[in-house]
């Protein structure tokens, strides 16, 4: 991990949990795996912020402890990865995904898990459906039943998933009552690396819940936070027959329904919107037989396909081989064919998509940061992949000056590559070729490395902004508060406006200057999570393959 | 290298046949890169729409939602000079802090919450480590009663049993926090002899030896 994403790991933990998990974490991320008293003693932050801050850390997976490591008996230690701290960045997306999916319970369940970490089912299911009653009209309320569906329907389709019991290290735990491990886990032995969810067998298995009744509403309807519901969730202390399994949002899953729509909306904007309807159905019939990190789907016959297609497209057949013929020919090859029984066999091509999506990333990039001419350049690289100089000015049909120019310049952003071939052994510059490249995959996980570097810049500007205007704000908010006060004790107009005016026209100007430049901020670091997403998995495809 | 004049034809071959002729050449650098530099380009505007408006609102309202969690720990060192409006609010959020309590299947023994804890947690926590079991019974039944009238604290009794099944490890935690405090005092002593030398830094430094010189 490098240096710009433990600074952004930092900024997001700051944001999230505070200082005092921030310093350990960071301190985590630098130095590798560490116990407890390692960590109290290089933090130099008391044993029990240190143990509260790691309690918080591990509850949101962003931290996994192993004990034994050095031989039975030794500490147990804490390791934490860039990964899952990154994903923060991501939560938005998660859950903006989740309500298109399954609407407002779907988009709540998320919500929920992601801000406390994991949770159980009955009281996630419960805190959701306080919250759904809240917002419903005065007399409705929302069914736990109907909760629950949701949930499972979330975790049928691997959305959520269990988090792994722990791993017993000692036997002799007498403090922790047996009975409420998962049953039916089977007991991982010490030596095993580190399990990942879906290593147990139970990963997506619902529970049998015991939840009737209705989301309650809200009393004193002052704040109405859900602070106040988790708090009354617990209050009621009846078991519903789930205690001890707790779920998690299942990342992977939600990253590739990411990688689908991105192949899906390329396809959309490449071609036109009924071949993405294709491609869609092909991948909605492959989810389930390939495996998540396979380079292209299972391959399938035209006729499958063409059964599978929803019948309100419209597509007749012989339309559909021509549209599967369109997009095999397409230079980014979305779609391959892999065989010509059943009227043509054909496959999506993930890993070649996400490279040619990354490859497109980088173009541009190029184009607006260094102009067309430069693009041209550097496309006309990409696909000769090594050219002199001289045949560079000849095929971009750029003048020799000019093209010079770009190319050194890109050369020192470090976005074209030089490669000296020597005709002699002694390098000497005339008897040399000076071959100019592009290296794609370098290059992209160079460019990851900047958008790293660019949300993080991004969020200290966000908090310098909203810090140079501290005063203005906590005014603004006091006289909110005062006026929701006074309103709820239903004080005259005259009152309110009188409270009102205590915040000047410039000042409300300040503070729409204010809310714009940090709406802007967060947009941004939004959209650049977008790149960051497919750069990564354009990556982590790579990885994978050689 | 040697026997070549200093800084004349530093190259072995003619500069010429690089394509880089007199004239050419960029203009050396003075200092480091501005902070801000000027772009060539205009960046192009963010996208606009009803999806970003949406995951923008989530992302202020999640980050204003875990700021309020007792997941969110700060340093307790809000001993503020002068007591401010905006103190309640901290009380509020502080009282916060100590309801959480997670589910310690999850986590490894040694991160539960010591028995005794003088110095970190004032308030509500360190009474009831005074209390005996039966007594501490007593008091939660009456506890429950006004938790239902004013919205009181309901986790105590978890805590309380928490804190006896961490007996076991407390030993070495004391030990730790010993520890720890000898940490505190080496770094006072080191901070004060810095300071002390930090007065004479200004008279014999090498930076004003240069600036003499070379007037």
């Amino acid at each position: 991990m490098s240096a710009q994403e433990v600074r952004l790991c930092g900024l997001l933990l700051q944001e999230h949990f505070g200082e005092v998990v921030e310093k350990v974490g960071t301190h985590l991320l630098k130095s590798g795996a560490q116990n407890l008293r390692m960590l109290i003693h290089e933090t130099g932050i008391s044993l029990d912020l240190v143990k509260k801050s790691l309690c918080v850390l591990v509850q949101h997976g962003a931290c996994v402890f192993t004990s034994g490591r050095k031989g039975p008996g030794s500490p147990t230690e804490y390791r934490t990865g860039c990964d899952r701290i990154l994903r923060i960045l991501r939560y938005p997306r998660y859950i903006y995904t989740a309500k298109t999916l399954y609407g407002d319970t779907g988009e709540l369940i998320i919500e929920e898990l992601l801000q406390r970490g994991h949770m159980t089912m009955s009281s996630t299911v419960k805190t959701v459906a306080d919250r759904l009653t809240q917002n419903m009209e005065e007399g409705r309320s929302m069914d736990y039943n109907e909760v629950s569906n949701a949930f499972s329907k979330l975790v049928e389709t691997h959305f959520l998933q269990r988090c792994p019991p722990m791993v017993k290290a000692r036997p002799k735990d007498s403090a922790t009552p047996a009975a409420p491990l998962i049953p039916g886990a089977p007991a991982a032995p010490v030596s095993t690396p580190l399990p990942t969810p879906e290593s147990f067998p139970d990963c997506y298995k619902v529970p049998h819940v015991t939840l009737a009744g209705r989301g309650k509403r809200q009393l004193s309807s002052e704040d109405g936070d859900d602070q106040k519901n988790a708090k009354k969730a617990k209050m009621d202390s009846q078991t519903h027959g789930d205690e001890g399994i707790c779920w998690q949002v299942n990342f992977e899953r939600f990253h590739l329904h990411f990688r689908d729509q991105a192949i899906i909306s390329a396809v959309a904007n490449k071609l036109d919107q009924t071949s993405s309807e294709i491609v869609r159905t092909m991948l909605r019939m492959s989810e389930v037989t390939t495996s998540p990190t396979a380079t292209c789907t299972k391959p399938l016959s035209a006729n499958e396909i063409f059964r599978s297609l929803p019948t309100s497209y419209n597509i007749l057949r012989p339309i559909l081989d021509q549209y599967l013929t369109l997009l095999v020919d397409d230079p980014m090859e979305f779609v391959g064919k892999a065989g010509e029984s059943g009227g043509g066999m054909y496959v999506v091509n993930m890993h070649r998509a996400l490279a040619n999506l990354a490859r497109a990333t980088l173009e541009s990039v190029v184009q607006e940061r260094f102009g067309s001419r430069s693009a041209r350049i550097f496309r006309l690289l990409l696909r000769k992949r090594h050219l002199e100089q001289k045949q560079v000015e000849d095929f971009a049909m750029i003048p020799a000056k000019e093209a010079k120019d770009m190319l050194y310049t890109l050369l020192s952003q470090n976005l074209v590559q030089l490669q000296e071939i020597p005709k002699t052994p002694d390098y000497a510059p005339s008897r040399t070729f000076y071959l100019y490249t592009v290296n794609q995959l370098p290059t992209a996980r160079m460019l990851l490395q900047n958008c790293y570097k660019t949300v993080a810049n991004l969020i200290e500007r966000r908090l310098y902004e909203s810090k140079e205007s501290k005063r203005l704000l906590e005014k603004s908010q006091r006289i909110e508060a005062i006026l929701a006060s006074l309103q709820a004790s239903g004080a005259e107009p005259e009152q309110l406006t009188e409270v009102e005016e205590m915040i000047t026209a410039p000042e409300k100007q300040q503070l729409e200057a204010l809310r714009l430049h940090i709406n802007k901020l967060d947009s941004a670091e939004n959209q650049v999570d977008e790149t960051i997403f497919l750069i990564e998995s354009y990556v982590s495809s790579t990885a994978s393959t050689s | 290298m040697a026997g070549r004049g200093r800084g004349v034809g530093a190259f072995t071959f003619n500069i010429e046949a690089l394509g880089i002729g007199r004239g050419s050449m960029p203009d050396a650098r003075v200092g480091p890169n501005p902070l801000f530099p000027n772009i060539d380009f205009k960046p192009v505007p963010l996208k606009r729409g009803e999806e970003e408006e949406y995951m923008l609102a989530l992302k202020q309202e999640m980050r204003g939602t875990m700021q309020q969690l007792p997941h969110h720990i700060k340093f307790p060192n809000n001993k503020a000079e002068v007591e401010r409006y905006t103190e309640r609010y901290l009380k509020q959020s502080q009282i916060d802090d100590a309801n959480w309590t997670p589910d310690w299947n999850f986590l490894p023994k040694e991160l539960m919450p010591q028995k005794k804890k003088p110095l970190v947690k004032p308030g509500p926590k360190k009474k009831t480590v005074k209390i005996s079991q039966k007594d501490s019974e007593a008091m939660l039944s009456k506890l429950d009663e006004l938790a239902k009238k004013d919205d009181g604290n309901p986790e105590k009794s978890d805590e309380e049993t928490e804190k006896k099944k961490g007996n076991e490890e407390e030993e070495e935690e004391i030990e730790a926090e010993e520890y720890e405090e000898e940490d505190v005092e080496e770094e006072n002593d080191y901070i004060d002899s810095y300071f002390d030398n930090g007065e004479e830094f200004g008279a014999g430094s090498d930076e004003n030896m240069d600036a003499e010189a070379t007037y």
